[in-house]
């Protein structure tokens, strides 16, 4: 298949579990799962700076580790059971991940939301604002990535 | 919070990273390798996380008035704004040059993957200038 050249099934098979995990913590918390919140709500337990003390991010703070936890735990399991023997290991250059990082997570608070917050919730909620920060994000990411691979890099 | 909840959110945490694992979501190269449109599989990954949780959130509020262990569902209500497609716009650039975003950035740490702490670190920089530099 030449637009899965490395199998199709354990993306989709991801993808329902990531699924699951989601409904479940909405079945019985009533918790949206966004992941870029955390990184605003965790600097309210080190800054005074009135943005990060708003009564919204104190009283989502501690939960949102407990969520983040859950994913390293949730990968670890996976190593553990299924994963190689070896460490995961990437490629891309640490200047990349360092200013690609910064952008994407002074853009996600900008926007309210990143692939889990608009993609996965926001589209699952058929929320129109998350539609088109879906839309916009993959559109600059696509040409980010192209740039870059027409420029030789990663 | 009660304390059942942290743990069901634990679990649903650790389900969602088993996910992005699974999925190789959690290494830079396969997002890269769709971003590049060689290998399309993270549409797949979106799509069935997305067909699945808009069946809870759809569903779940019409035959229950409140969850199962809290008082209300969360409703998330943003509104369309510059700041939306703005912000949308420079995660998507940012995305497109490290390839990670925030879930994979702390679930890859699980696989011992060190180098996105890198990038987790810059993510966490680009919410505190965010932060300050918005008027509550």
């Amino acid at each position: 298949m030449g637009h899965f050249p490395n199998g199709w099934l354990h993306y989709l098979i991801g993808g329902l579990l990531i699924g699951a995990g989601t409904s479940l913590i909405f079945l019985f918390t009533g918790r949206v799962s966004g992941m870029s919140s955390v990184f605003t709500t965790t600097w309210s337990y080190f800054s005074d700076s009135p943005f990060f003390r708003q009564a919204k991010h104190l009283q989502s703070r501690g939960w949102r580790l407990v969520l983040a936890a859950g994913l390293i735990l949730g990968t670890a399991l996976w190593w553990w059971w299924l994963g190689p023997r070896e460490a995961s290991k990437t490629t891309v250059p640490a200047w990349q991940l360092l200013v690609g990082g910064f952008l994407v997570g002074y853009g996600a608070r900008l926007s309210d939301g990143c692939t889990s917050g608009h993609g996965i919730c926001g589209l699952a909620s058929l929320r129109p604002p998350s539609v088109a920060a879906v839309i916009t994000f993959l559109s600059t990411a696509i040409a980010t990535a192209h740039i870059v691979a027409a420029l030789g890099g990663r | 919070m009660k304390p059942a909840s942290f743990a069901v959110i634990l679990l649903g945490g650790t389900l969602f990273g088993f996910g992005l694992a699974f999925s190789a979501m959690i290494r830079p190269e396969v997002v890269l390798s769709f971003l590049r449109l060689e290998d399309l599989g993270l549409l797949l990954v979106l799509g069935g996380a997305t067909g699945v949780t808009m069946i809870a959130y759809q569903l779940i509020p019409r035959l229950s008035k409140r969850p199962v262990l809290e008082s209300a569902f969360d409703t998330k209500a943003t509104r369309l704004s510059a700041s939306t497609i703005g912000g949308a716009a420079i995660f998507g650039i940012g995305w497109g040059l490290c390839g990670v975003c925030p879930g994979p950035a702390f679930a890859g740490l699980g696989a011992g993957n060190w180098m996105l702490l890198l990038a987790l670190f810059g993510i966490f920089a680009g919410a505190f200038v965010h932060g300050r530099t918005t008027r509550v």
